[in-house]
C-alpha cells in the first residue's frame, strides 16, 4: 500500500475510533478474523472485563416486644399450672370426657378471676408434618376455645395461637412422649 | 441482584494487531463503513461436541493464577472446583474427575495450554481462566476451548470482589450452559430456608423454647445468611418472583402468627399484607407464579382455609369452604389453580381447585394415608411434588397431573418432607432426616445427583429463588 494511502487510512480508523468514544460507547466486539489454528491466541480481548456483583441482604432489628403489666407473678400463676392442658387423640380434635373435666374445672377458676385474659395453646405430636401441624394445632385451640365458650367464658377473655409441632413439651420419640404434646397448653397473660 | 452486561469478546492477536486489520480492510474500501459483522466460527468450535451423540465431556483444572500470591492461587482453585460442580449438577456435560488430571502439568497462561495432554485424557471441551487480583478486586478471564480444534469456543472476561470467587464460577457455569446447551443453569440461584442453627431460646412465661430463623444461601448451601433478627419463631420462607423479597410466618408480633413480606436487600421493615392481629392469624405464604398474589391459610372464618390476596393485601379472595383443615397452598405453573391439602375426606390428602375458588376442588391423591405439603411445579413441567406418609415417616412424591402417574423421589431414606422444586424445575429441594438431624438437600428430578446443602443446625422448608 502506498505510504500516504496508509497515512490517510489510520487516520480514518482513529477517527472513527475517537468517535466512538464519544457519548454512549457500549461494550462492542472487535471483528476480526480468527486466528490461524497454527497460532496460540494471546494476551488480552480488548471489551471491558463484565462487572460481577451480587447485593448482601440487611437485617432489621427485632421490634420492641409487647411487655404486659405485673409479669411476676404471672409467671407464678402460670408455673402453678392451675389452668391445665387438654390433650388429644392422634389427627384428632376432639374433647375427650377426661378433657371436658379439664375445662370445667378450668372455666371455674376463669370466673373466680373475672379479669384473666388466657391464651390457648393448640400443640402436636412430631409425627406429621411441620405445615399440616400448624393448622391442625389451629383447629385444637379453635376447638377448646369454642366449648369454654359454651361454659360461659367470654371469648374476648380468650385468644388462641397455634404452634404446630414446633414446641414439643417432651422431646422423646415414644407414645408418651407423644401423647403429652397432643395437647392445648393454658398460659394466663394478663391478669 | 446481579448487574451483567453482555461483552462478546473474539480473542484477537494484540491490539495494535487488530488494528492493523482493520487498518487493511478501510484502505481497500477507502469510504467510511459500518463495523463488519464478526466473523464466522470455525466450523467445530462453536459448540462442543463429543462427536459420539452422547454429553460432550468437560474437564476443568485450577485456574491459572495471574498474580503469584497465595490468595489469588486460593480464588483460582476455588473457581475451578466450583464450576466443576456446577457444570456436574446440571448433567448436560460429563464432567471429567479431577483427581485425573495430575498428570497434566498446569498451564502457566491461556496461550499454553496443552491440548494434546487434556485429548489423551479424553476431553471434547477444557474450562480454563486466569485470575488476576488488583487489591480487593479480581479480573477473570476465562475460555471455552474445544480441544480438538484448538481453539476458543467461548471466551470473556468477568470483573468483581475478591470476597466472592465462588460468584465467577456461577455466572461462568450459566454462560456455558446457555450458550452450549440451551439451557437456563440455576448456579446464581439461592435457597431461603428456616433454622435452629443459632440456638436460640425464647424465654415465656413458663417455657423456655427453642426457635428458628430466616436465611439464604447459595443453591449449592454455600454462603449462608440470616435474614431475621427477631428472636422469635419465622418459619416458612418463599421467594418472591423478582427474588428481592422473601414471605414469611412470624410470630413476631405479639406471639401471634402473621404473614411478613420483607425486602431482604433493602433492610426496611417488613410489611404484613394480610394484616394479621391477635384474632386473624394467617400462616404458610406462597407466591403466585407472576409475583402478583399471595396464597395462604388463615384462621379468619373460624377455622384454617385458603385465601388469596394481592401482594400488597388488596383483593383478598376466599378459596376453600370446608369446615375442617385445608392448608399448604401451591400455585399451578400458569397461575391459574392452586394445590393444597385438606382433611375433608377424614385423612390429609391433597386437592387442586381452580384460583378463584369457584369449583369444586378435585382430589389428586388416591394412595395416600396422608399427604401434605402440594408443590406445584414450574412451566414447561406440570407435576406436583408432595410429602406422602411410608411407614413411620415421610417420602417425596411427584404427581404429573397430565398422565395422572406418580413417582416417588426418595425412598425411605430418614424422613423426606417440604418439597420444593427448582426455577427450571429439573431439580427439588426437600428436607431429610437421614442424617439424624433436619438437614436441606437437592436432587435431580429422576432422584439422582443428591447433595447436602445444610451442615449445621436443624433446617426446614426450603423454596428455591429464580
Amino acid at each position: 500500500m502506498p505510504r500516504h494511502r496508509l497515512f490517510v487510512a489510520s487516520l480514518l480508523a482513529l477517527s472513527l475510533a475517537a468517535a466512538a468514544c464519544h457519548g454512549k460507547k457500549p461494550p462492542v466486539a472487535r471483528p476480526t478474523q480468527p486466528p490461524p489454528e497454527s497460532e496460540m491466541p494471546a494476551a488480552r480481548p480488548p471489551a471491558p472485563p463484565e462487572p460481577i456483583a451480587e447485593p448482601r441482604p440487611v437485617t432489621v432489628p427485632p421490634e420492641p416486644s409487647v411487655s404486659s403489666a405485673d409479669m411476676g407473678s404471672l409467671d407464678d400463676i402460670n408455673k402453678k399450672g392451675i389452668l391445665q392442658p387438654v390433650f388429644f387423640e392422634l389427627d384428632r380434635i376432639e374433647i375427650s370426657s377426661e378433657g371436658q373435666a379439664v375445662l370445667a374445672k378450668n372455666a371455674e377458676t376463669m370466673k373466680q378471676y373475672p379479669t384473666w385474659i388466657v391464651s390457648i395453646e393448640g400443640h402436636c405430636d412430631e409425627r406429621g408434618t411441620a405445615e399440616y401441624n400448624l393448622a391442625l394445632g389451629e383447629r385444637r385451640a379453635l376447638s377448646v376455645r369454642q366449648y369454654l365458650v359454651t361454659l360461659g367464658i367470654a371469648s374476648d377473655r380468650l385468644r388462641t395461637v397455634s404452634y404446630g409441632k414446633e414446641f414439643p413439651f417432651d422431646p422423646g420419640h415414644t407414645e408418651s412422649a407423644w401423647a403429652r404434646n397432643r395437647r392445648a397448653n393454658f398460659v394466663v397473660t394478663a391478669k | 441482584m446481579m448487574t451483567i452486561r453482555s461483552s462478546f469478546i473474539v480473542p484477537t492477536s494484540t491490539l495494535g494487531g487488530a488494528l492493523l486489520l482493520s487498518l487493511i480492510t478501510l484502505g481497500a474500501a477507502d469510504r467510511q463503513q459500518p463495523p463488519p459483522t464478526p466473523q464466522q466460527r470455525q466450523e467445530g468450535s462453536g459448540i462442543i461436541t463429543s462427536g459420539s451423540g452422547s454429553n460432550p465431556k468437560l474437564a476443568v483444572p485450577d485456574f491459572i493464577a495471574a498474580t503469584p500470591d497465595a490468595e489469588t492461587k486460593a480464588i483460582a482453585t476455588t473457581i475451578g472446583e466450583v464450576l466443576w460442580n456446577d457444570l456436574k449438577f446440571e448433567r448436560e456435560f460429563y464432567m471429567i474427575p479431577r483427581d485425573t488430571y495430575q498428570s497434566i502439568p498446569p498451564a502457566p497462561s491461556l496461550e499454553a495450554i496443552p491440548f494434546d495432554r487434556w485429548r489423551e485424557l479424553g476431553a471434547d471441551g477444557l474450562v480454563i481462566g486466569s485470575v488476576r487480583k488488583n487489591g480487593t478486586a479480581v479480573t477473570v478471564e476465562v475460555r471455552l476451548f474445544n480441544v480438538a480444534a484448538r481453539n476458543a469456543a467461548f471466551a470473556k472476561e468477568y470483573s468483581g470482589t475478591a470476597a466472592n470467587p465462588r460468584l465467577f464460577a456461577h455466572t461462568i457455569s450459566d454462560e456455558i450452559h446457555k450458550l452450549q446447551r440451551n439451557l437456563i443453569g440455576v448456579a446464581r440461584t439461592k435457597l431461603t430456608f428456616s433454622s435452629d442453627r443459632d440456638g436460640e431460646r425464647i424465654k415465656g412465661t413458663v417455657y423456655d423454647r427453642k426457635i428458628k430463623e430466616i436465611y439464604i444461601a447459595d443453591y449449592d448451601g454455600a454462603n449462608p445468611r440470616r435474614i431475621t433478627v427477631n428472636r422469635s419463631l419465622n418459619i416458612n420462607p418463599v421467594w418472591s418472583s423478582d427474588g428481592k423479597a422473601i414471605a414469611y410466618t412470624s410470630y413476631r408480633r405479639a406471639n401471634f402468627p402473621d404473614i411478613f413480606v420483607q425486602r431482604i436487600y433493602d433492610g426496611t421493615p417488613p410489611e404484613s399484607p394480610a394484616h394479621g392481629t391477635d384474632r386473624i392469624h394467617n400462616f404458610l405464604p406462597a407466591w403466585s407464579p407472576d409475583g402478583t398474589r399471595i396464597a395462604f391459610m388463615s384462621n379468619r372464618d373460624g377455622n384454617p382455609e385458603i385465601y388469596v390476596m394481592n401482594a400488597d393485601g388488596s383483593n383478598l379472595r376466599r378459596i376453600t369452604r370446608q369446615p375442617g383443615i385445608d392448608a399448604t397452598p401451591s400455585w399451578s405453573p400458569a397461575g391459574n389453580q392452586i394445590a393444597f391439602t385438606s382433611d375433608r375426606s377424614g385423612s390429609p390428602q391433597i386437592y387442586t381447585v381452580d384460583a378463584e375458588g369457584l369449583q369444586q376442588p378435585r382430589r389428586i391423591t388416591s394412595d395416600e394415608s396422608w399427604a401434605d405439603r402440594a408443590t406445584w411445579s414450574p412451566a414447561p413441567y406440570n407435576e406436583i411434588a408432595y410429602a406422602g406418609r411410608t411407614g413411620p415417616g415421610f417420602d417425596i412424591k411427584i404427581f404429573n397431573v397430565a398422565t395422572g402417574i406418580t413417582q416417588l423421589l426418595t425412598h425411605g431414606e430418614g424422613s423426606n418432607e417440604s418439597p420444593a422444586f427448582s426455577p427450571t424445575g429439573r431439580h427439588l429441594a426437600f428436607t431429610s432426616t437421614r442424617l439424624g438431624n433436619q438437614h436441606i438437600f437437592i436432587v435431580g428430578r429422576d432422584g439422582e445427583g443428591l447433595i447436602q446443602v445444610t451442615k449445621e443446625g436443624n433446617n426446614f422448608t426450603p423454596n428455591w429463588s429464580r
